[in-house]
């Protein structure tokens, strides 16, 4: 019994470290005074100020839009992609495909960032707003393929084959067939999709222009400067969101649809 | 008959112009514009001058070599953290709960967890506050080679947690009844069983957690000051900076040559 007490003191060590630098920074957004150290009582003032700047209201704005556009785009093409490789009827050919496919998810991200900026030049593109968002949308689809292409393999292939003898055509057994079972996948590679393109750094820095700045480009700017709590407030915000947004993604995907999944979990739980 | 099949042609044409652009444009020729511009000296023919003058060079050697040291040590510091957590884990009732709070930190926007230990690790920051308070005195704690590698192996621990959890629970727990039903002792039993058995776990994890920590260029410009160089540090450097994309290009080949060796090693072989 001793031992049991020991894992979970060491687990709760380990969560009180993970979580202890966004403590700080929440912590910290409530501070009267200007810097992260010495505090000088409580108060609202950063969040005041942080709605008053129109400037870092904007990008956030920004922010989030071109991860919206970026992640749609991507599942759209991650899956059509998948699609396509799943329906390639040489093992061989799937694999290499899978391969490519993979690159970009094993890529360091300066030698993506590098990479595309050598590849806009050379395309006489210039830097900003669509040469960002081709980039998110970009190294987000592969994400988006790995998150389909199992719910393809695990698709009944009967169900195809019976609305084609029911005399469905291509588009008809995609629509009311394939996507609706894969869609659990597609919802999965639209969040991710959607998370890194609002936590990249390093790709945005090497594509944005003068013109275009994300909210992680702007806090490494202003993070070089020296530090001010508006960021704080700002990023006690944005964990709040992210909360929410975890908790509906779970809800969603945890929650089962039909009493016949719920049957079959606990089923499965009690085996 | 025949309509069904144009439809389907259709259809593959689209997802084929799509993803197959896709992987031209942005995998293919990204990649291959790299290599050109690493042989590209700007005489306008190609040569080997950047990979001799890197090659030449003791400066880009040891850079090199720190960088791969200091991802190796961010690995270990990160795997010796993780496998206890993903395993214990793995034991508790809640998992999914438990993972959740594992994710969450992943969700915070990078730049903002790096710029909270900034804060925390300043000359009149709180670590630096408790340690004078217990009397160890204050200490330059930011732009270290040690706080780089706590803030890399802080970024980087839920992705070296979720692949060894994922190893762990797919491991059929009768296995390890059955051996603890020989005699082993819970020790034996993770030495023989499950830590064999969660190998592929922890290879993925150091996957994941290797090859970003190569290139982390923000985390030691932020925290580690200019005083830790990564190759990362001298891609962006080359890019951004000094405008020399030639020897920029050529450093990238050698990052991606050294992320072909570390996914050779981590190689997971009962797939292959």
């Amino acid at each position: 019994m001793s031992q049991f007490k020991w894992s979970h003191l060491y687990l709760w060590v380990v969560f009180a470290l993970l979580y202890l630098p966004i403590g700080f920074l929440i912590v910290y957004s409530f501070n009267s005074g200007d810097v992260m150290q010495g505090w000088q009582g409580f108060s609202w003032s950063h969040y005041q100020e942080l709605l008053g700047d129109a400037h870092l209201l904007e990008i956030v704005l920004d922010t989030l839009v071109l991860a919206l556009l970026s992640s749609t785009l991507a599942t759209a093409i991650g899956t059509m992609g998948a699609l396509w490789i799943d329906r390639q009827p040489r093992e061989l050919t799937k694999n290499f495909l899978l391969s490519l496919n993979n690159i970009l998810l094993v890529s360091p991200d300066v030698i993506i960032g590098a990479s595309f900026l050598i590849l806009f030049t050379a395309l006489g593109f210039s830097l900003g707003f669509v040469s960002v968002l081709l980039a998110h949308i970009a190294f987000s689809i592969p994400i988006v393929v790995l998150m389909v292409l199992p719910r393809l393999r695990e698709m009944n292939q009967s169900l195809i084959a019976a609305a084609r003898d029911l005399g469905a055509n291509s588009w008809q057994v995609l629509s009311q067939i394939v996507l609706p079972v894969i869609f659990p996948g597609i919802l999965a590679g639209f969040f991710m999709a959607f998370t890194y393109s609002l936590d990249d750094f390093a790709v945005t820095f090497f594509v944005t222009g003068n013109g275009f700045t994300t909210l992680s480009v702007e806090i490494y700017s202003r993070a070089r400067q020296g530090v001010s709590l508006e960021i704080n407030a700002l990023s006690t915000m944005m964990f709040l969101v992210s909360l929410l947004l975890v908790l509906c993604y779970y809800l969603i995907a945890l929650r089962p649809k039909k009493p016949a999944a719920a049957r079959r979990r606990r089923q499965e739980a009690n085996s | 008959m025949k309509t069904r099949n144009q439809m389907k042609t259709r259809i593959s044409w689209t997802y084929l112009i799509f993803y197959g652009g896709w992987l031209l444009l942005f995998v293919i020729a990204p990649l291959l514009l790299l290599l050109w511009q690493s042989l590209n000296t700007g005489s306008g023919h190609l040569s080997l001058d950047n990979y001799g003058q890197f090659f030449t060079s003791g400066l880009y050697l040891t850079m090199a070599f720190n960088s791969v040291w200091y991802a190796f040590l961010i690995t270990l510091v990160t795997l010796l953290i993780s496998y206890p957590t993903a395993y214990f884990i793995s034991q508790l009732k809640h998992q999914q709960f438990w993972l959740l709070l594992v994710i969450l930190p992943t969700w915070i926007n990078l730049l903002l967890k790096t710029y909270a230990f900034i804060g925390l690790l300043s000359h009149n920051g709180v670590v630096n506050s408790l340690m004078a308070g217990l009397g160890l005195g204050s200490h330059q704690l930011l732009f270290t080679n040690w706080s780089f590698m706590l803030v890399a192996a802080y970024i980087e621990i839920p992705f070296m947690i979720l692949p060894i959890f994922n190893a762990l629970t797919e491991i059929d727990p009768l296995l390890s009844r059955a051996s603890q039903d020989l005699g082993a002792s819970k020790w034996q039993t993770w030495r023989k069983v499950t830590l064999p058995l969660s190998m592929p776990g922890v290879k993925a994890g150091i996957q994941a957690v290797f090859i970003p920590s190569l290139s982390l260029f923000m985390v030691t410009r932020l925290i580690g000051g200019n005083r830790v160089i990564t190759l990362g540090t001298a891609i962006e450097e080359h890019f951004l900076v000094t405008q020399n994309w030639g020897l920029g290009s050529t450093i990238g080949m050698i990052l991606i040559f050294a992320m072909v060796i570390a996914m050779i090693l981590t190689r997971d072989r009962r797939k292959s």
